[in-house]
């Protein structure tokens, strides 16, 4: 048994823990106001900000708790990628101009936390859109499916008294019939002639048919790429191009080039996508489970807590604020990591709670036996938590295994990768940890030092 | 307290068990949710309370499959084949008519093909998960008729899971969504976690006692872990009766499916995978 000195250093060491778990935990603000006779209490309390300067580096964490789509509402769009016309070379470049075009079109909407994941399953390209606290799916599908919102248009001559008037779309009015989806990609390139970048068009057998009719329609004249009827660039037809392959050369930079061609790459989608799943959760449907689940929630959690202290007293008394201590500790974490909280997440941050308990069932009932046996409470007490300690360790490591299955956190393409079945996953696992931690390490000093003495009298 | 000595009642309880599992698996099948068989759900909120008839009516005009109705209150689920979204404005246009105070709560639609995906990846989970726990208790306790004791085991709560699922959808109309399958899941490492206390105290008497048969340490061990295990398992069922009875309707069955997995397990290390390892053994001792 350690010896004296270490168990309060120990003590008030889980102490300012479970403090600084409290702050943590804080509403940002919590207004008191009440009277009592003529006393009038009026005031606010703020939590302090998590933001603090080391030298130069400036800290900042935003501590709220983050809700997924089944608690805070919103929705969330599986498409399916078709990437049969797409060589396997050049696949890589295309889903990830794929992913960056479609997260430009989900940040018009001003969505925070938006997901936009593209899922490899057998070889099958998925891609996940989600977007909490979207009311309007059908808009969100039309914004996000839209093939193309690129445009080409040739320039065509006004007549001189005209011209002074004329603005953008009277110049460039007429339509070649081009748009997003004939062009298959636009890559930044040096010129080996004058070493100076340009940015290449390469469009698709349809979209160089169409090119073709319109570099010679327009041969000495400008044609204007369009994104969502914005000209974006201008630039003039040198020569009839017949082989879809297309050069803007000019006097730009490097970063200009690439800002370009990044941005003829969003206005097309590289890969032709198909809905294939949608889910619509509205906020108040979330509402609801979520209250229930919380209600239900601290209803187990107080019988547990009257459970353990019916059968095992004092030290049940003990576990019992070991729990709200590992429930404190918890709650952190998720802010901190932080977790996203779905709903299967609580019902796995609930059921953690049971494995907790069960580590100081475990343990007391151990305890319970070498009592029996005649030894004195210290010892026994000690004995209880060394010989629980393999059974807690075995048992709870198969627990790992199926949570880390379940987690699948290498991605592996033949398990479960879905967002519901993870939550749960990585809030069990967490609990487990946490609940090793408080269940076993705090609950057993908490004993050294709470009820030490009482029995020794 | 020699528990040891029901065996063949244990025996007898656990294959009537598996075996009624079975029958309604094969004859009843399951309720699947659109998770498994694709499909569209679509819940709303219609405060008139139109009758069947009526909603059958609107489907029908648009050349729609009848769907399947669920009502509770004003909240109408509707199951149907996938539709495609010009459909589904149509037919919210001919639901208005019936009710203007119609208000769409939820949309799923998921294609089949994620359906079949689903079910493909939880029977790997299952099985990666069976090799895993066998080889991990196996090596922890150097005995593999221990960890294909524990396996066998929770391979028995598996099938009364799913079984008794197979039940509920048959009676009370209970689905096997992927909740469900969380559920499974949980069940396989739970049921192990009761497994592995017992073995623990079996292999620690066996230190202790190197010279008593198998039947007695068994018989001492459960003795020892008795009320650990009782105590333990009302806790956890304590938090999932909760949530059961006061949680929301879509957690419903899926605390269910957690409580039939922990009363199972617990029944099982005891009356399961303990009379495995005496079976396993008794073997070893003939050869």
């Amino acid at each position: 048994m350690p010896n004296k000195n270490n168990i309060f250093k120990v003590f008030w060491t889980i102490i300012a823990l479970t403090f600084l778990c409290v702050i943590i935990n804080f509403p940002t603000q919590i207004p008191i106001k009440f009277n009592i006779g003529n006393f009038q209490v009026d005031h606010t309390f703020y939590r302090p900000d998590f933001s603090f300067k080391i030298g130069q580096k400036e800290f900042k964490k935003n501590l709220d708790l983050k809700y997924g789509l089944d608690l805070a509402g919103g929705a969330s769009l599986i498409f399916d990628i078709d990437t049969s016309n797409t060589k396997k070379e050049d696949l890589e470049e295309a889903l990830n101009a794929l992913k960056a075009n479609i997260e430009r079109r989900v940040n018009l909407f001003g969505v925070s936390e938006t997901n936009v994941q593209v899922v490899n399953q057998d070889g099958h390209y998925r891609l996940n859109v989600e977007l909490p606290g979207v009311e309007d799916i059908s808009s969100a599908i039309k914004l996000i499916g839209t093939t193309a919102q690129l445009s080409f248009k040739g320039e065509i001559t006004l007549a001189p008294e005209a011209t002074a008037s004329a603005t953008f779309n009277d110049v460039f009015s007429k339509d070649t019939g081009i748009n997003g989806s004939h062009l298959v990609r636009s890559t930044v390139q040096i010129n080996p002639n004058n070493s100076e970048p340009e940015v290449s068009l390469e469009f698709n057998p349809e979209g160089s048919k169409l090119f073709a009719t319109a570099t010679k329609e327009f041969i000495n004249k400008r044609i204007a790429i369009l994104i969502d009827d914005y000209p974006i660039t201008y630039p003039t037809v040198n020569s009839e191009i017949t082989d879809g392959k297309a050069v803007i050369s000019g006097s730009f930079d490097s970063k200009a080039a690439k800002e370009l061609s990044a941005q003829l790459n969003a206005g097309a989608l590289p890969l032709s996508i198909k809905l294939i799943q949608q889910d619509q959760i509205t906020a108040t449907l979330g509402k609801d489970s979520i209250d229930k689940g919380i209600f239900a929630g601290i209803v187990g959690l107080i019988l547990v807590c009257l459970f353990m202290i019916g059968n095992y007293g004092k030290l049940g008394l003990i576990a019992d604020i070991g729990l709200i201590i590992y429930g404190l500790i918890t709650l952190t974490l998720y802010r901190l990591i932080p977790i996203t909280l779905t709903f299967p997440g609580i019902v796995g941050f609930i059921l953690s709670i049971g494995m907790a308990v069960d580590s100081n069932i475990l343990i007391f009932e151990r305890m319970r036996e070498e009592t029996r046996k005649g030894k004195n409470w210290n010892s026994s007490m000690e004995l209880g938590f060394g010989r629980a300690w393999d059974s807690i360790k075995d048992a709870n490591a198969c627990t790992i295994i199926t949570g880390l299955i379940l987690l699948n956190p290498l991605n592996w393409p033949f398990l479960n990768t879905s967002g519901m079945v993870r939550g749960f996953a990585i809030t069990l696992l967490l609990g487990i940890f946490v609940g090793i931690f408080t269940g076993v390490f705090v609950t057993r000093n908490l004993l050294r030092v709470l009820a030490k003495e009482k029995i020794q009298k | 307290m020699n528990i040891m000595k029901f065996r063949p009642l244990f025996y007898i309880f656990s294959l009537c068990l598996i075996l009624i599992s079975i029958f309604s698996i094969v004859f009843w099948g399951f309720k699947s949710s659109i998770d498994f068989s694709g499909g569209s759900n679509w819940v709303m909120n219609l405060p008139s309370l139109p009758n069947q008839d009526s909603v059958n009516s609107i489907f029908q005009e648009n050349n729609l499959d009848l769907p399947q109705i669920i009502t509770n209150n004003q909240t109408y689920s509707f199951r149907f084949k996938n539709i495609d979204s010009d459909q589904k404005d149509k037919l919210v246009v001919s639901i208005l008519k019936l009710d203007p105070d119609y208000k769409e709560l939820k949309f799923e639609s998921l294609g089949p093909v994620l359906g079949k995906e689903l079910l493909k990846k939880t029977i790997y989970a299952v099985v990666l998960s069976a090799f895993a726990l066998l080889i991990f208790i196996g090596s922890r306790f150097k005995d593999i008729s221990f960890g294909s004791a524990a396996v066998l085991a929770m391979i028995h709560d598996t099938i009364i899971l799913i079984g008794s699922f197979s039940l509920f959808g048959h009676f009370f109309g209970a689905e096997l969504d992927s909740l469900f399958v969380t559920a499974l899941l949980t069940t396989l490492s739970s049921s192990v976690h009761d497994t592995v206390v017992t073995f623990n105290r079996i292999k620690e008497l066996r230190r202790q006692n190197y010279k008593f048969n198998w039947v007695d340490l068994a018989n001492e061990a459960v003795t020892e872990t008795l009320s650990r295990s009782l105590n333990n398992s009302m806790t956890i069922i304590f938090m999932l009766l909760s949530l059961v009875v006061l949680g929301g309707s879509t957690t419903k069955w899926f605390a269910t499916a957690l409580l039939v997995g922990v009363i199972c397990g617990t029944y099982s290390s005891i009356g399961v995978a303990i009379p495995l390892v005496l079976f396993f053994k008794r073997d070893k001792k003939k050869k």
